[in-house]
């Protein structure tokens, strides 16, 4: 177990890190930036390979400004820009390298890795088309309010495979019926597949985004804070679904919920004013913090 | 003080007395001028006006080519219309709608949406009678073409502007081209609104008179010929009504009653199908 | 190339065989490379909705433009409009035009304040509905309607219930003869006016509506918790809550009134120069080049009906501007 005290301005950092060669994505000393205003501030998180790592802290800390930087959406609007590093699988996804073979002649993607890119210019990579497509595919993510698409709970899932795979019908349905199954939805619209996704209850909206997600396999999953609009029973139901699915993917929650993060994340970080603060095992977190603010959040002091 | 509170209080009562006037006043009016147009447009009614062409004075006769050519140049209208308005107003909503330049053509758009029909009428006979020395329905349809894309360009925008915008980060978080969350996703969550668009344009250009006057003329016989002075409902009523002869008038009432039936059957339509999805 | 052991100064996972500038185990998202070209096509749309306008602008100018430098300024003061002779001037018409939409205006803006401060303030909510969705549906009529209308039905009464009686009533010699004075057929300015009046009321009265319910219940509540009386509240709180854009809606009424064609065309009497009596015929810029366009004799006929079509353009394009600016910070 590696222990780095990180001196972030004013405010200590504590990261207990699980071993570097379990980790799937790393994001090292992000600085986020909505125009001028800055919301993250040297933000490291590492992400260990099927685990649950959660993110917590009070309203507006930056744990889903962070989240978004990870798949880079936040990219969808002008003027919001990140420096730092992402690393998923070794591979840098936040700033692109310049690969000839994907040259576009609309974008210049030549972008520093070293010591950080001018940041418009870096905004201006961040809007080719291609790269980005690659890494959402190989990170997924689900939103705090459930957004199904206009469309069957067939073509929900299978939306997002026929993006990048041409397959026969019969290969589609396998891999619809596997994503349901893996989400525990299947035994709940295996009669009514092609029936609205819309026409779902909250619960299973959301757990409709979670198979959608997954039936990608990405690398990573990525969830918003999933259950704030949902019942405590289809909450329950998809904090079961996670722990399930923890054994083949990896996935990042944000959650303004303690109990939910203690029930089910291997990893917590408390973030703080734009600042990761503590990152550890989820037990040592809540059991025995190392910080003052730390214990404070989680003892319910403040928040 | 017992003064003041009772002037008041008729003051009040004034005011509320002119306000139920005036509403009451408008529905009498609006409810007389329906009344006359259906009292007179039924009597001339018959099989005849479905069935018949146009007459000479004195003779019988319908409105069936004036019918037809209408519906041919609003549907061509309405397709250029559709085509280049959702185009369009998707552009405001998802491209450029928050730069300068957007705000021009949403601001230019709007202009286009109230300005004078008449004018449009003009500027078709410079860009495409004139040139080619001759009426057409073609170029009736394109200044009717004119009249409807403004509205549907700003229905399109509006309803876009609803969809939650979770719904585009979902789609782009799947690694979609943008140009498929907008098809596939946005256009596909939007299609009541899109078409109440389309409807509202149909309802706007099917009365429409000033901008056919000058470019598609009107035809006294019946021809399925675009390419030609094409009769249109509006250009007839306006022919008929202001002619001596009673059966053209009686003819310019059927005509008149056809397209209000039509425009309000539309706007209702229209409307029906965004009851439920604008209550937010 | 990125050095994978740079990074934590540890041993990540190495990922799979990358080759500098070769793709990845995913494949690419399929029919990415359209997305510039629909981009291009949406602008293309809007651009061409810019375009279409400048180009009317432009051919209304090059069009109008023999006559413009036949006349000069004298074709904006001349009411001589003389196809025989080839003389025109503008001013008959366009003083028509706006005497008519401001009259107009005069009499449906006091009758759509009324209207909607009715359905929004007083009305019974479940009849408030209907009635505001028929209101809503009767401003989609088209004008020729009320033409019609206007011409067989109003017309006559208009004709036979006031001028008559007043013309029958005017002592000779007097200022209320001159004042009546005209054909008593029902063709005239003010029958036009009022057929207009009726035109756009219920546009105006939809639009006032929707403005009136803009304003938070907060603000109206605040005002009624004080004691105030409807009257009071909607003069001294409501109204000037959006008074700006009160404004921009009557200036989209009056640009609609100046550009309406057919509801005056069938019964302004199109009679050109200064109306010179209350009941005389007169002619507006959109019914003018209604009537003469398609007979236009000679060049410079089209060209001085083109020219009104510019003139009206100005006038309505100012005043929309105008409307459009104020309105911009609520959408109406």
């Amino acid at each position: 177990m590696t222990t780095a005290a990180i001196d972030a301005d004013a405010l200590e950092c504590i990261m207990q890190e699980p071993p570097s060669s379990s980790l799937v994505m790393e994001a090292r000393n992000l600085n986020f930036f909505y125009g001028k205003h800055q919301s993250l501030f040297s933000v490291s998180l590492p992400v260990q390979r099927n685990a649950i790592t959660a993110l917590i802290g009070p309203s507006g800390c930056g744990k889903s400004t962070l989240l978004r930087v990870l798949n880079r959406i936040y990219a969808l609007y002008p003027g919001q820009h990140c420096t730092g590093r992402v690393v998923l699988n070794g591979e840098d996804v936040l700033h692109e390298q310049k690969r000839l073979r994907w040259l576009r002649k609309r974008v210049s993607l030549a972008v520093e890795t070293q010591t950080g890119p001018d940041p418009i210019e870096h905004d201006q990579a961040l809007r080719a088309g291609t790269d980005l497509a690659r890494l959402r595919a190989r990170v997924g993510m689900v939103f705090q309010k459930p957004t199904p698409f206009p469309m069957s709970i067939y073509d929900n899932i299978a939306f997002g495979v026929r993006i990048y795979h041409r397959k026969t019908k019969a290969e589609m349905d396998v891999i619809v019926e596997k994503s349901l199954r893996r989400a525990a939805l299947w035994d709940e619209v295996k009669d009514k597949l092609h029936a609205p996704g819309l026409g779902l209850s909250g619960g299973q909206q959301q757990r409709l985004c979670v198979a959608r997600g997954i039936a990608v396999e990405p690398e990573i999953l990525l969830l918003d804070e999933p259950a704030s609009a949902l019942d405590p029973v289809s909450t329950a139901k998809l904090e079961a679904t996670l722990l399930e699915l923890k054994k083949e993917f990896t996935i990042v929650i944000v959650t303004h919920n303690l109990q939910q993060a203690a029930r089910i994340a291997d990893y917590t970080g408390f973030m703080y004013l734009g600042r990761m603060v503590e990152f550890g095992p989820t037990n040592g977190l809540f059991m025995n913090p190392q910080l003052q603010q730390t214990r404070d959040y989680v003892t319910g002091r403040f928040g | 003080m017992q003064v003041h509170e009772l002037r008041r209080k008729i003051v009040d009562r004034l005011f509320t007395i002119a306000c139920f006037g005036a509403t009451v006043l408008a529905l009498v009016a609006l409810v007389f001028i329906l009344w006359s147009l259906v009292i007179q447009g039924i009597g001339s009614l018959d099989l005849h006006v479905f069935t018949q062409s146009t007459p000479a004075p004195g003779s019988q006769g319908g409105l069936l080519n004036a019918i037809v050519g209408s519906l041919m140049m609003c549907m061509l209208a309405m397709i250029i219309a559709l085509g280049i308005g959702i185009l369009a107003g998707t552009w405001l909503a998802e491209y450029g709608g928050r730069t300068p330049y957007g705000a021009v053509v949403r601001f230019m758009n709007d202009v286009l949406l109230s300005a004078p029909s008449i004018l449009v009428g003009l500027f078709i006979y410079e860009l495409l009678v004139r040139p080619f020395h001759g009426f057409s329905g073609y170029a009736g349809a394109v200044a009717l073409a004119f009249l409807a894309t403004p509205i549907v360009t700003r229905t399109t925008e509006d309803i876009l502007n609803l969809q939650p915008h979770t719904l585009r980060e979902a789609g782009i978080a799947l690694g979609t081209p943008q140009w498929r969350v907008i098809r596939q996703i946005l256009w596909r969550a939007a299609t009541a609104g899109l078409v109440t668009g389309g409807l509202l344009g149909f309802a706007r250009i099917s009365g429409e008179t000033a901008p056919l006057l000058f470019t598609a003329l009107n035809n006294q016989f019946f021809s399925l010929d675009m390419g030609h002075p094409t009769a249109s409902l509006p250009a007839v009523i306006f022919q008929y009504a202001l002619s001596a002869y009673d059966d053209w008038r009686r003819l310019a009432w059927a005509g008149s009653l056809i397209i209000a039936v039509v425009v309000l059957s539309i706007s209702i339509i229209g409307r029906f199908m965004t009851r439920e999805k604008f209550k937010p | 190339m990125l050095d994978v052991s740079e990074v934590t100064g540890g041993g990540i996972m190495p990922p799979p065989t990358l080759h500098q500038g070769e793709p990845a185990a995913i494949p690419h998202a399929k029919g990415a490379w359209f997305d510039p070209v629909f981009e291009g096509l949406c602008f293309g749309a809007a651009t061409l909705l810019l375009a279409s306008l400048s180009g009317l602008v432009i051919s209304l100018a090059i069009g109008g433009w023999p006559a413009l430098s036949h006349f000069g300024l004298s074709f904006f003061t001349s009411t001589t409009w003389n196809p025989v002779d080839d003389v025109y001037g503008a001013a008959g018409p366009i003083v028509g035009t706006i005497l008519t939409a401001f009259v107009a205006l005069a009499i449906a803006l006091p009758l759509a304040i009324g209207i909607a401060v009715y359905l929004v303030e007083f009305c019974p909510r479940m009849l408030a509905r209907s009635v505001s969705i028929a209101v809503e549906l009767l401003a989609g009529i088209p004008s020729i309607v009320y033409g019609m209308w206007g011409l067989f039905v109003f017309a006559p009464l208009f004709a036979k219930y006031v001028q008559m009686p007043l013309i029958m009533h005017a002592a000779p010699g007097s200022l209320a003869e001159k004042l009546f004075a005209g054909v008593p057929n029902g063709a005239n300015i003010v029958t036009a006016s009022i057929i207009l009046a009726i035109m756009i009321l219920p546009y105006m009265a939809t639009v006032l509506r929707e403005l009136l319910l803009t304003v938070p219940p907060q603000v109206r509540e605040a005002a009624y918790g004080l004691g105030c009386t409807p009257f009071e509240v909607v003069t001294s709180v409501i109204v000037p809550y959006v008074r700006r854009e009160l404004v921009g809606v009557v200036m989209l009424g009056l640009g609609r009134a100046l550009g309406e064609t057919m509801a005056v065309t069938f019964v302004i009497g199109n009679a050109h120069g200064f109306p010179k009596s209350l009941f005389a015929s007169g002619s507006t810029l959109a019914s003018t080049i209604a009537n003469e366009f398609t007979e236009a004799t000679g060049e410079l006929h089209t060209s001085a009906l083109i020219a009104l079509g510019l003139v009206l353009f100005m006038i309505t394009f100012s005043v929309l501007a105008l409307a459009r600016a104020l309105l911009s910070t609520k959408k109406v």
